[in-house]
């Protein structure tokens, strides 16, 4: 059986701007301190983020660091980010009890894997279950599966987060990201 | 006449970390390390940590990264750092002056049994924290090292790591506050002023 290598409509990727829209709202919010573990739909917004005077940005070993690290920043009067893959949410389930018995906020946009179009099936597990593990754990879900619509949420997100102190996830999908296929480019 | 031999009781070292704290801030890891602190003095400057093992360090990171005029103190125990020992590489590329992390090692899971870490069967926190690139990092076993660290913890030329080898003493509970919103709001506004209190 042939792979399904073509997707329906595809056309030519529209080039991701979404990144800088969600700098500057992120900006506008206030954002100081930006904890991650890379992921290549971060990039852009890392970027950004790097060339800013006025941002830490902060590479951490494993995701849980940055939800205390930006507890310690709201406690220091700072606000911050934290950006990370969906397998890293699995990372940070014990430790996301500190912001919401603290009544802090945390902001943190995930970029989705194990979703729509996923093509490594390691992936399936904690993407599939990203969203039930933050909801489990008292964290206020929103998901964008538009370009267009992201920076909108995050903006929603951001505002939940630093307005009502509560941790607030944005999960960012596959079909903004785009599937990756490292079968396809092992055939190249 | 003083056995050279004798451990560090926790509360003594801590009490002398604590010495004229002066606007010190204090961010304490779960269980006995949050007894201690609170058994030095209930303080609005002091974040004692009932949960979230493995935050304390990197919390300490967040808060001198904001507060980078003020002294930040972590003290935490043994099986908490070992918790989080990714954090110490993390600190140690940050660099943060104002950041000290004294672990209490009683090389013992305390509130749970006593039962041993890592630390006893020989793992060097400080020679990981060290390794990392914290280049001020000590095992200190005497009372004239923890002064020195309660000074290094003022001055501000951090980061600075301690392992203080301590006795495996179990103490009566010294409890702060439990209500993270309460241990929050007191901070923020000790720290920030009245205005935390609008924002």
């Amino acid at each position: 059986m042939a792979d399904l290598r073509t997707q329906p409509g595809a056309q030519a990727p529209a080039p991701a701007s979404w990144p800088d829209e969600v700098f500057r709202v992120l900006k506008e919010a206030g954002v100081r301190q930006v904890g991650m573990v890379p992921d290549a739909g971060h990039s852009r917004l890392i970027r950004a983020f790097e060339a800013d005077p006025e941002t830490r940005l902060v590479t951490l070993t494993t995701e849980e660091e940055g939800v205390a690290m930006l507890a310690g920043a709201w406690l220091g009067g700072q606000r911050g980010v934290l950006l990370l893959q969906s397998s890293g949410v699995g990372n940070c389930i014990n430790m996301l009890s500190l912001p919401v018995i603290c009544h802090m906020p945390l902001l943190m946009l995930v970029t989705m894997r194990g979703d729509w179009g996923e093509f490594n099936p390691w992936q399936i597990p904690m993407g599939q279950g990203t969203q039930a593990a933050l909801e489990a754990m008292g964290v206020i879900v929103t998901r964008a599966d538009e370009p267009d619509l992201v920076a909108s949420t995050v903006w929603g997100a951001a505002n939940l987060a630093f307005n009502t102190w509560r941790p607030a996830a944005v999960l960012i999908g596959q079909r903004v990201l785009g599937a990756k296929n490292f079968k396809e480019l092992a055939r190249k | 006449m003083t056995n050279p031999n004798a451990l560090l009781h926790r509360r003594d070292v801590v009490k002398e970390l604590l010495r004229d704290r002066g606007d010190l801030l204090i961010i304490a890891g779960l269980g006995a390390p949050n007894w201690d602190v609170s058994a030095a003095g209930d303080h609005p400057n002091n974040f004692p940590l009932w949960g979230a093992m493995g935050a304390a360090s990197m919390m300490g990171l967040g808060l001198a990264l904001a507060q980078p005029k003020r002294k930040v103190l972590v003290i935490t125990g043994d099986g908490e750092m070992l918790m989080s020992i990714g954090a110490l590489a993390t600190i140690a590329v940050e660099k943060p002056p104002n950041l000290t992390i004294v672990v209490l090692d009683n090389e013992r899971f305390g509130e749970t049994g006593m039962q041993k870490t890592h630390t006893a069967a020989g793992v060097d926190l400080a020679g990981i924290a060290l390794a990392a690139g914290i280049r001020t990092s000590r095992i200190v076993r005497a009372a004239e090292q923890v002064t020195e660290i309660r000074d290094l913890a003022h001055e501000g030329r951090g980061p600075v790591f301690a392992q203080v080898k301590i006795n495996p003493e179990a103490l009566p509970f010294v409890l702060p506050p439990a209500d993270g919103g309460i241990l929050t709001t007191r901070f923020r506004q000790a720290v920030l002023g009245d205005e935390s209190l609008y924002n």
